[in-house]
């Protein structure tokens, strides 16, 4: 069963974004792990650089697939999940719990671009 | 039969340091250590010191977990894997050819340089085109070649608004791979349901940023491109050139020619078409054809005749430049000439006839046991999917190819094209024998029947290998890469 | 019966009537008019040789041959006549090696996984890095790839390469530069020959790179351009010969990032120039950038050592135009001669081979320089091979030089221009024959040269 947590938002390409403030916690859903299957490496691009909604920040790869992470929104990357360096399993085992990126968001108003709950269960239902 | 091969780098030193392979040094030694100063190695390399009957015992051993196409049917769709003839090995190993030097004068490499003449005209006959270059060094390098030719094509035409390279979506991964490395940008062409290019995608694809198409024919799914006219009519009406890669060219030999199905450059995997041994992965040789007007761009250099003298030209000064040093990998155009002159035109029109056949005759053995994506006759090989068993018996792609290792046959290649879910690519080629196909065919229905009575057999084959299934997730996830 | 096709033409028809086919029909889909017909027409020998006439067609053609076995070579450049030991062809000779396909399904090719596995593991012994791939192409490729790797890593689009570079390697980046948008810089060598004192500054550079022993075969200060690249946040990029890592310090001992060079001297024949085998080694933080396949280490279901091929995401088969290069068939089978090579030599064969080589190349450049026709080009030290200039009074061209010394069976080296010479021995070159060689050139050039 595919869990979709409604305390987030979420993009078509299968991030989760969860907002504090100004600051926000970015991972791939559920979903997206069980496509994937057992994930075997997670990268994200430098902290401090800036990115605009859409642009890749990092990958995340499993044995036999390799899958683009996009930016949901404009923000600066405060910060990368550095466990997930050595357990990139965590993911895999709760992909809600375990953020990839933190990053402080430049442009607020981009969270009405972003899925909720039943928009993306429907961009879930399509695949 | 030992099982477990220790890594070279454990086995025990106890042999003499003294190399028995060279003769004493001659000369004298100068202080190495006062003669490089700081750039002298106080330290040697941590490489053992062992026995020749140790490093033999470790090879051999290391063999016998290895299946070649002389242990049985190798049904490795695309990769085509043919019985390589041992005369062609003994020619390659010939001193005459070994021991010659890439730099040695023209005058003293006549053999050599003739060899290269006479096969690129048989290459040119045999494809349709009007001249190939010997550089590249295996079929995806090919690919870059004939892409950077088509850019440069382009440019020197001053047309640089051409950044589309348009490739199917059932294409290889090194066409995209080959295309984004000279700098295009990637459009991919749909499929149609009959498991070929949808041509009114194509269509709709073509405007005159469009640099060229890269198509396979056969395409990865072993059918023939019926429209394949068609479609090089369209992209030259839009000002493209027309990529031919060879693949799957074997099926093809002295039935149709790329040249004829109106593509401008073209590569070949010499291992596939013409039965090079393929070395475990290497190495290969990919041959690249053009048309005249791609002509001026090969790489350099090109063999020619001067005066009844052969001779290597580096003067081409609108080429694309060298890809690889020297000529290419003579070594593998001596297999490649032995075969097509062991042949023959006729031969080689045997050869197409023989692969086609074998690949129809096994897919009608096999179709009321697997799904075929596409019900379409084939070309020297096709694509059933284990879609039926994983729905019905929970039995993946992967335990059904697993299962034929313990029946003793190389499996398909599986999971490709990407556009088939569960896909198994079958190919016998034009050498699998009578009685390696019927084994083939009893293999499967054995298989397919395993999967409902015991599907668990699948799931936890091979049984009688080396190894059992690899954790390629750990391998992946703590990368142990070096001893 | 044609060739090596097991079933004849009559049973082929009669297999496929079983099945409803047709033999003549096989071919439908291939339209009328692009069907060939009249095969006859082409310019194609119709009928098959025997196995007796291909021997026969391809001795006529390698007899016609001069041998560097026959012949006394000082060619290099590149490409080296190192001794090759008879377990080599014994074993890349057997069919399991020989005839297999890339290791997809690791339970039936573990010799295969294992012979990657080891020869990774050699390579990062010898150059002192942390991962090493399974082959590239050859020297020239591998150093272009190289420095693609290093413009992924770094995401720069320019890299300073020295003129020390073999022309071939320099040639070939420039290919993949220029086809790829990227930027090559050469920089001209300083008067010892080396490239000391000539990198460039600025941080948008990818790389820095540099060849030892280089093109004139002079030891580099890779020290130096450690220190200048990481200056200049770039990284520091070596093609060296892997016989020289026998007498001289790794490139990892200096710090270098990449690692990259032509193996062939490591047990493969010469081949008139391929196939060759290239290596290419990185700094652990590079691996997911690599081109190429990699073998792992792991565990199968019973806890046994396996090898599979591993970190394949970066690979065009998975990422496709995304991937880190386009490369996939390698050259596995001449990186097992090359291990092979290592494996019955040692670090005290390997060790004997390059001094022996660096030795005579010593000596024969010393032999030279007293005959008082010839000078130094560079007065820096050497490995295997050297320049030397032909003094300006002598009135031959190094070309005719050559030419002459052809009519006694010599080979010279490459002429590098009128007046320089490059020339390369290894451990197989006997004193005796340099000695001959010598007193060849010296007689040439007395009854040429003054002429």
């Amino acid at each position: 069963m595919i869990e979709i947590k409604n305390d987030r938002y979420y993009a078509e390409t299968h991030e989760w974004i969860l907002f504090e403030d100004d600051i926000a916690y970015i991972g791939i859903t559920d979903f997206a792990q069980s496509e994937l299957g057992d994930i075997v490496y997670v990268e994200s691009e430098e902290e401090g650089e800036l990115f605009e909604q859409g642009e890749i920040f990092g990958s995340v790869e499993s044995v036999k697939m390799a899958s683009d992470l996009y930016m949901p929104i404009d923000g600066e990357i405060l910060e990368f999940n550095e466990i997930l360096a050595d357990e990139p399993e965590l993911i895999n085992e709760d992909a809600y719990e375990n953020w990839i990126i933190k990053v402080k968001v430049t442009n607020p108003d981009q969270q009405n671009d972003l899925l909720g709950v039943k928009e993306y269960q429907a961009v879930i239902d399509e695949e | 039969m030992i099982q477990e091969t220790p890594l070279i780098f454990d086995l025990p030193q106890n042999a003499d340091k003294q190399n028995r392979l060279i003769k004493a040094c001659d000369v004298k030694k100068p202080d190495f250590k006062e003669y490089y100063q700081e750039d002298y190695a106080e330290t040697l390399p941590d490489i053992p010191d062992l026995a020749e009957i140790q490093v033999v015992r470790h090879f051999t051993n290391m063999s016998s977990k290895n299946f070649g196409v002389e242990n049985g049917p190798y049904i490795l769709g695309s990769c085509t894997m043919k019985y390589n003839p041992k005369i062609n090995e003994d020619m390659a190993a010939l001193p005459g050819f070994n021991n010659t030097h890439p730099l040695q004068p023209s005058e003293t490499v006549q053999g050599n340089l003739e060899l290269l003449y006479r096969l690129e005209i048989l290459l040119n006959e045999i494809f349709g085109m009007d001249a190939f270059t010997f550089q590249p060094s295996a079929g995806a390098h090919g690919e870059l070649v004939g892409v950077m030719m088509i850019k440069a094509y382009h440019q020197a035409r001053q047309d640089t608004k051409r950044k589309i390279m348009l490739i199917p979506d059932s294409a290889h991964g090194t066409n995209p791979a080959s295309a984004a490395m000279a700098e295009f940008d990637i459009r991919e062409v749909k499929s149609n349901q009959h498991g070929r290019v949808d041509l009114d995608d194509l269509k709709n694809k073509l405007d005159d940023t469009v640099a060229g198409i890269m198509l396979t024919n056969p395409n990865t799914l072993g059918i023939f491109e019926d429209e394949v006219k068609e479609m090089t009519d369209l992209v030259h009406a839009a000002g493209g050139l027309c990529y031919y890669d060879g693949a799957n060219a074997n099926a093809i030999l002295m039935q149709t020619r790329p040249g004829d199905m109106g593509f401008d450059v073209v590569h070949l995997n010499v291992h596939k078409t013409f039965s090079t041994p393929h070395g475990g992965g290497g190495p290969g040789a990919g041959p690249v054809g053009v048309k005249d007007i791609l002509k001026p761009f090969l790489p350099t250099p090109v063999v020619e005749k001067k005066n009844d003298q052969f001779v290597l030209d580096h003067d081409l000064p609108q080429s694309i430049g060298k890809v690889r040093a020297f000529t290419g990998s003579f070594g593998i155009y001596i297999r490649t000439y032995a075969y097509i002159l062991t042949y023959g035109a006729e031969g080689l029109k045997e050869v197409s006839e023989a692969a086609v056949a074998n690949a129809n005759y096994l897919l009608e053995k096999l179709r009321n046991h697997y799904e075929l994506p596409f019900d379409v006759p084939p070309m020297h090989e096709f694509v059933i999917t284990g879609q039926k068993q994983k729905k019905e018996n929970g039995v993946k792609t992967t335990d059904i190819a697993k299962r034929l290792i313990d029946l003793g046959f190389h499996p398909p290649t599986v999971y490709f094209p990407l556009i088939v879910p569960e896909a198994m690519m079958i190919e016998p080629t034009e050498t699998e024998t009578e009685e390696g196909l019927e084994g083939l065919v009893s293999a499967f229905i054995q298989i397919a029947k395993e999967a409902k009575s015991d599907p668990d057999l699948l799931k936890t084959s091979p049984h009688h290998m080396p190894i059992r299934r690899p954790d390629e997730t750990l391998a992946a996830r703590k990368p142990i890469l070096k001893a | 019966m044609s060739g090596y096709i097991p079933i004849n033409r009559e049973k082929r028809s009669e297999l496929l009537e079983s099945v409803g086919i047709k033999l003549e029909n096989i071919f439908d889909s291939i339209p009328d008019d692009i069907k060939l017909k009249n095969i006859e027409n082409l310019n194609l020998p119709m009928e098959g040789m025997s196995e007796s006439e291909i021997v026969e067609a391809l001795s006529e053609l390698a007899e016609r041959n001069k041998r560097v076995d026959q012949y006394d070579s000082y060619l290099g450049a590149g490409f080296y006549d190192h001794y090759i030991p008879a377990v080599i062809n014994h074993i890349i000779g057997r069919q399991e090696f020989l005839t297999s396909y890339t290791p997809y399904q690791a339970e039936m090719s573990q010799g295969t996984l294992q012979a990657i596995f080891e020869w990774q593991s050699y390579i990062c012994r010898l150059t002192g890095l942390d991962v090493s791939n399974s082959s590239m192409y050859d020297g020239a490729s591998a150093a272009a790839e190289a420095l693609l790797l290093a413009c992924r890593q770094t995401r720069k689009e320019k890299v300073w390469v020295s003129e020390g570079l073999n022309p071939e390697y320099i040639e070939t980046i420039k290919t993949y530069f220029e086809s790829g948008g990227l930027e090559v810089e050469i920089g001209k060598l300083n008067e010892q020959g080396t490239s000391a004192g000539t990198y460039p500054e600025g941080n948008d550079y990818a790389a820095f790179m540099i060849q030892s022993p280089n093109f004139f075969g002079i030891v580099e200060d890779q020290a130096e351009l450690v220190e200048t690249a990481h200056m200049n946040k770039a990284m520091a990029v070596v093609s060296a010969d892997p016989i020289s890592l026998g007498l001289l310090k790794k490139p990892g001992d200096y710090g270098v990032d990449i690692a990259c060079g032509e193996a062939q001297p490591l047990g493969v024949p010469l081949n008139f120039g391929g196939p060759a085998v290239g290596y290419l080694a990185a700094k652990n933080r590079l691996l997911r950038k690599m081109p190429g396949r990699i073998a792992g280490l792991t565990k199968d279901s019973e806890g046994k050592q396996a090898i599979v091929l591993t970190i394949q995401a970066r690979e065009q088969h998975i990422r496709r135009e995304k991937a880190t290069s386009n490369i996939c068939t390698n050259q596995a089978l001449l990186a097992t001669a090359a291990t092979i090579y290592l494996a019955l030599n040692g670090k005290s064969g390997l060790k004997e081979v390059a001094e022996q080589s660096a030795a005579k190349a010593i000596y024969l450049e010393q032999a030279l320089l007293a005959t008082g026709y010839f000078e130094k080009v560079y007065d820096s030290p050497f490995f295997r091979e050297f320049a030397i200039r032909l003094k300006d009074e002598i009135n031959l061209t190094t070309n005719d030089l050559n030419n002459k010394l052809l009519e006694k069976e010599i080979i010279g080296g490459v002429a590098l221009d009128d007046r320089i010479w490059l020339l390369a021995v290894t451990e197989k070159k006997s004193k005796e024959k340099m000695d001959q060689f010598v007193a060849n050139v010296v007689n040439i050039i007395l009854e040429e040269g003054s002429k």
